[in-house]
């Protein structure tokens, strides 16, 4: 037995990018524990919006590299560049949503004080009080830190950390609502249960794919499957258990009983955040294993996947049909979207990986710019979400109306937005690669969600608004600014997806 | 030694904490459950770490362990919060989320 363990060599230079981001999250836990309270918020939004685009410009920098380091444990190549520079600015976008206050009289969507019992005399104060809390800037930062990381992982065991790194921060935060807290500390308590549970199974597999293999290096595990004396049973199980963890993160049937409980309870800037970036850095996690990993064993992984996308993209679409919220009825759509992606990575080449990149791309932006579009429209309790209550929005406030429809159909895959192209891009890799199959369910699924994104569309445009409606709010340019950002790339990558399209190309390639 | 008898024990251990999540109605005891489970996969670890010969195991339950004790804290602070504003611990009451 080894008895001599070798301390790793540790360069600095090409994991930058997520240096800066948790050094950020640091330091705003110092800030909560030093500053004057007055000051925090303004400090916290600072040092969060500057380690995003320090990370950005730090991932600019490092273009190009392909290098395995912390003893090969982190794989810094064109798919985790490409996924860092899109988490950076998405997580920019987010610390926007967050840091919005003029839409609520009382300040902001956050909680003041967690603690505080729902319902309470003192909570009815704070609803109405000016008083804010900054926790969540830290927490914010560690958890986009653990989605950098995530998809950065070539070992199982870092990846692991990573997942619950990114989770646990977004476990509290779904809990933070200013309203409506019932619901949130509830949602928290879902996602907290299922999460904790979904990562025993991703840990059991890692544990099992390590007695496959005597190691969880992913190169490692590679190597192992073309031995021809390893032991079957404990790769079998060991990557199905891997998978359940990796599919419960990305929301796939029948791990996505989660997602529109979650994403409805929680305060809508982080249901933003959360469904653009979870999404984007499991996705990333997902292509890391099943390539990196399991590139060689594709006959016993995809037939498994073919059945969990086919169901994953009908029972979201079918299911989104019959919502009655709007945050629902975006989390079933994203559930449907999961779909769409696996089809990308199920193809398994080159095409399918940059598709699925780029896919990933556009619909972080569209997600995330349509969530903030749910916040801007409200009564005197706060967000009106169901969908009765945005009837003739267009009326009331056709520029505001206008936008939700535009992300409905980049969402559906019109021509001319993003959503066109991302979807042309995976299911043109999957025809490529024999899956025609797999694509005419798309094909079919996507019609119903277009179904019911135009129902949302005639009911804003060409109903009559209900006398004590809902008003849309004018936000401060933190939300106006995410939602132009969003709008400009819905918009860019659907009229003009070429350069991003080459740029996904030269990225899609891992390195082991 | 067969080391396939600290397999079975582990799987065994899994099985029981996976059960305990799909039927317990207390949240504590359900998040009891899932630490079984994280437990049987220390137990797991340490055996191929024997059974292989390399320490990597070993040093993963150390792992595995502090990412636990991060978990408890989480989850019972928000297992506290729910709890204080329903004066029930009971997943069967958090039903205000449904369709």
């Amino acid at each position: 037995m080894p008895t001599d363990i070798q301390s790793p060599e540790i360069a600095y230079g090409p994991i930058l990018p997520l240096l800066i981001v948790f050094g950020a999250a640091v330091i705003g836990v110092l800030i909560e524990a030093f500053a004057p309270a007055s000051k925090r918020r303004t400090l916290q939004i600072v040092v969060a919006a500057l380690g995003l685009l320090g990370a950005l410009a730090a991932t600019i920098s490092l273009a190009g590299t392909q290098e395995l380091v912390f003893a090969e444990a982190i794989a810094v190549d064109g798919v985790s560049l490409f996924l860092w520079g899109t988490l950076a600015v998405l997580g920019l976008a987010s610390i926007f949503l967050l840091s919005e206050r003029s839409l609520d009289a009382s300040g902001g969507a956050v909680v003041a004080r967690a603690s505080v019992l729902p319902g309470s005399r003192e909570d009815v104060q704070l609803a109405e009080a000016t008083e804010v809390q900054t926790e969540i800037y830290p927490l914010a930062m560690f958890s986009l830190g653990g989605m950098m990381l995530f998809p950065a992982s070539n070992n199982l065991l870092l990846m692991f950390i990573a997942l619950e790194v990114l989770s646990l921060p977004l476990y509290l935060m779904a809990g933070l609502a200013r309203r409506r807290r019932l619901l949130s500390q509830e949602a928290a308590v879902k996602y907290f249960l299922l999460g904790a549970f979904a990562s025993a199974f991703f840990l059991y597999g890692v544990a099992l794919l390590y007695g496959y293999a005597g190691s969880v290096d992913l190169g490692d595990v590679f190597t192992a499957t073309g031995l021809a004396q390893s032991n079957e049973a404990l790769l079998f199980v060991g990557l199905a258990m891997l998978a359940v963890g990796l599919l419960f993160k990305v929301g796939a049937v029948p791990f996505q009983a989660w997602t529109p409980d979650v994403y409805q309870g929680a305060p809508t800037p982080v249901t933003a955040m959360m469904a653009a970036t979870t999404k984007i850095a499991a996705f990333g996690a997902l292509l890391r294993v099943l390539y990196v990993g399991f590139g060689r064993t594709e006959w016993d992984w995809r037939p498994m996947m073919w059945g969990i996308a086919i169901l994953t993209m009908v029972i979201g679409a079918l299911l989104a049909v019959t919502q009655t919220d709007v945050k629902r009825m975006l989390a079933y759509s994203s559930v449907a979207h999961t779909g769409f992606i696996l089809v990308g990575v199920i193809a398994l080449s080159r095409d399918g990986l940059s598709g699925t990149l780029f896919y990933l791309l556009a619909y972080g932006f569209t997600t995330l710019a349509s969530f903030a579009v749910v916040t801007l429209v409200r009564d005197s309790s706060g967000e009106a979400t169901h969908l009765a209550q945005w009837a003739g929005l267009g009326r009331k406030s056709p520029l505001v109306a206008g936008t939700f429809a535009f992300f409905l159909f980049a969402l559906a895959g019109i021509p001319l937005t993003s959503g066109f192209m991302a979807k042309y891009a995976v299911f043109k890799a999957g025809v490529d690669e024999g899956l025609t199959a797999l694509v005419v369910i798309g094909l079919l699924a996507s019609a119903v969600t277009a179904f019911f994104y135009a129902r949302v569309v005639v009911l804003m445009f060409f109903s009559e608004p209900a006398p004590d409606g809902p008003t849309v709010s004018v936000p401060s340019g933190y939300t106006a600014g995410a939602i132009a950002l969003g709008l400009a790339v819905t918009v860019v990558l659907g009229v003009l997806p070429q350069p991003v399209l080459d740029l996904a190309e030269r990225a899609s390639q891992f390195v082991y | 030694m067969n080391e396939s008898y600290y397999l079975l024990l582990a799987a065994l251990l899994f099985t029981i904490g996976g059960m305990g999540v799909l039927l317990r109605r207390n949240a504590i005891l359900v998040f009891m459950s899932v630490e079984l489970m994280l437990n049987s996969v220390n137990l797991t670890l340490v055996t191929f770490s024997r059974t292989t010969g390399t320490l990597d195991g070993q040093v993963m339950a150390f792992f595995v362990m502090v990412v636990a004790a991060a978990e408890v804290v989480v989850g019972l602070a928000i297992i506290m919060s729910i709890f204080r504003s329903r004066r029930s611990a009971s997943v069967d009451d958090v039903n205000l989320l449904k369709y």
